[in-house]
């Protein structure tokens, strides 16, 4: 029983390690995929926005049209991207025919294009999350929208919208804060950037290969989350240290008599510490693997709730950090008890009761 | 048993005290014993408590270091021993059995005695010949059993069977009926006279119960931490 509460608790930092790193990384590869939905080969972004967030003065629609025609350059669209929920979930403005002919069209579970100003179209995790159907009226971004589809998710948003209606409606008219391009061959997209950048009316705004930019959607790039993470599995050790110390002393204490039977047959210091050691790397591993399990469980009560808010993989990679991280934790934590354990006078531990 | 050295004596003992430190008292325990036993001899040792039978047991056993004097088993100056060589010793050169018993209680009893003949650093299986003394401690059908599925007699035949799977010199017993009821104390008793006369195996058993001593083939008797007679 002893055993089983500790390897619940040391499994649970593990669990929290791999849902940190699993949240990261499945919001960072939703994203990637999502952007390479596009269908884009460059995008340009307002003046002093970052990669993360798309801050700073809108861009004026006018300059798609200029994009458009500018060598190599296939077609551009304009978006309007707004945050409807934390940091990851955005609701789009699109041009519908120009989207599509970008991205290849969107594949409809139900419904289909726009039909009305207010309709909105929503991928399946974003309709999952809140149970929406084709038809029914949702509330975003403090107005009423109307669904009219259901689409496969993956093209660049979660929540698609007329750019029209949310231009008005966040009076925003004539401008949009993305510009997608397409070339006519991929192999001209670095040699295309280099051009549009050194044209003068386009100074300052961001222009940069959906490749490049989609590499820069890293967690060492996100700031502080490094750091969050390195805080948490720093966490995970205190207390997987904690929780085998207190536990392995009680094991010590209850096995007095029986570490004193093992010195009489003349079992060393170092075999009794190895003993305790031993137990605690499986303690360490049972806690780990439990974690692990637990967070497959995370994963899907994260699926089943919060499917488009909160997209999360599951961090295969990070399992041996983790059980390292864990076992590590562990053998410190045993180091105390076991070495008391091994400092047991012989006949004391034979005598106590 | 004989007063003097002699190439025989596999325990050779020359005023030994020991002195415990209990909080900022000094508490003698043993008062300048001389002994000697001869190898395959049975002696029991009998006295009151806190006669010092139990602390000359620990030292003769390398549980506990001597204050003064010399101690010699099979050859091995225990006086001038570090606790790691004391360690080294129980390994092989004694077997202890004691009146709870004693025995792992999550191992089987066969595993029990395994772990003894692991830690002695030999193959955890014992020879063939180690079957016998199975058979002669009637415990070879109870081996897969855990301590708490065994009755107090056959919980002590395991402990005799532990104390002596790695072949020690000697066997120290420490009042190994005294949890016992008549039959089962006389048949450990039995096995312990058998195990001295057929295998030639020197024991040393500390009782408070003469009848048990007279199991012996001489009987020493303690008080005040010092040997009062042999009889």
């Amino acid at each position: 029983m002893r055993s089983l509460l500790s390897i619940l608790l040391i499994g649970v930092p593990v669990t929290l390690i791999l849902c940190l790193v699993g949240l990261s990384h499945g919001f960072i590869e939703d994203s990637q995929k999502r952007q390479r939905g596009s269908g884009a080969d460059i995008l340009m972004r307002p003046k002093s926005s970052s990669f993360l967030s798309l801050n700073g003065a809108p861009i004026p629609e006018q300059l798609v049209g200029y994009m458009a025609k500018q060598p190599h350059v296939k077609m551009a669209t304009g978006v309007y991207s707004v945050v409807v929920e934390g940091v990851t979930l955005f609701a789009t403005g699109i041009n519908y025919e120009e989207f599509t002919q970008m991205c290849g069209g969107f594949q409809f579970h139900s419904g289909g294009a726009f039909q009305r100003p207010d309709d909105v179209i929503l991928d399946d995790y974003y309709a999952d999350q809140t149970k929406a159907k084709l038809g029914d009226t949702i509330n975003l971004l403090n107005a009423k929208w109307h669904v009219s589809g259901i689409m496969e998710g993956g093209k660049l948003t979660h929540i698609v919208v007329p750019l029209k209606t949310l231009q008005e409606r966040l009076e925003n008219a004539g401008k949009v804060n993305q510009i997608y391009l397409r070339l006519d061959d991929p192999a001209n997209t670095a040699a295309t950037v280099k051009y549009l950048t050194g044209i003068p009316a386009l100074e300052g705004y961001p222009i940069i290969s959906m490749e490049d930019f989609t590499s820069l959607l890293n967690v060492n790039n996100i700031p502080a989350l490094a750091g969050f993470i390195a805080v948490v599995m720093g966490i995970g050790v205190v207390i997987g240290f904690a929780v085998v110390c207190l536990s392995m002393y009680m094991a010590v204490l209850q096995r007095t008599r029986e570490i004193g039977i093992l010195k009489s047959l003349g079992a060393s210091k170092g075999f009794i510490l190895g003993i305790i050691l031993s137990e605690a790397f499986f303690l360490g591993l049972g806690g780990t693997i439990l974690g692990i399990l637990m967070s497959y469980a995370a994963a899907a009560l994260i699926h089943a709730l919060k499917p488009a808010s909160l997209p999360m993989t599951i961090a295969y990679d990070w399992w041996p950090i983790a059980g390292a991280i864990t076992v590590l934790g562990a053998l410190l934590g045993a180091l105390y008890p076991g070495l008391t354990a091994a400092a047991h006078d012989p006949i004391e531990a034979l005598s106590y009761e | 048993m004989s007063s003097g050295v002699s190439n025989g004596d596999i325990i050779q003992i020359r005023d030994l005290c020991k002195t415990y430190r209990v909080g900022k008292v000094n508490v003698p325990a043993l008062r300048g014993v001389d002994l000697d036993v001869e190898k395959g001899h049975f002696l029991s040792i009998i006295g009151p408590s806190g006669s010092g039978k139990s602390t000359l047991f620990h030292i003769i056993g390398g549980l506990t270091p001597p204050t003064t004097g010399k101690v010699v088993v099979d050859g091995k100056d225990l006086s001038a021993m570090t606790d790691a060589a004391r360690t080294r010793m129980r390994k092989r050169t004694v077997g202890f059995v004691f009146q709870k018993f004693n025995l792992l209680p999550n191992l089987t009893a066969r595993d029990n005695i395994a772990v003894a003949r692991y830690i002695g650093g030999t193959d955890a299986k014992p020879e063939p010949e180690f079957e016998e003394v199975l058979r002669l401690l009637g415990i070879g059908e109870r081996l897969d059993h855990k301590p708490n599925a065994l009755s107090g007699g056959e919980q002590q035949r395991v402990a005799i069977a532990r104390a002596i799977v790695n072949h020690p010199a000697i066997l120290l017993a420490d009042e190994p009926t005294g949890n016992l009821d008549t039959e089962n104390s006389k048949a450990v008793l039995e096995v312990l006279r058998d195990l001295n006369r057929r295998l030639g195996q020197t024991i040393l058993m500390i009782t408070h119960n003469p009848e048990a001593a007279a199991y012996g083939d001489s009987t020493v008797h303690m008080r005040d931490g010092r040997i009062a007679d042999r009889t």
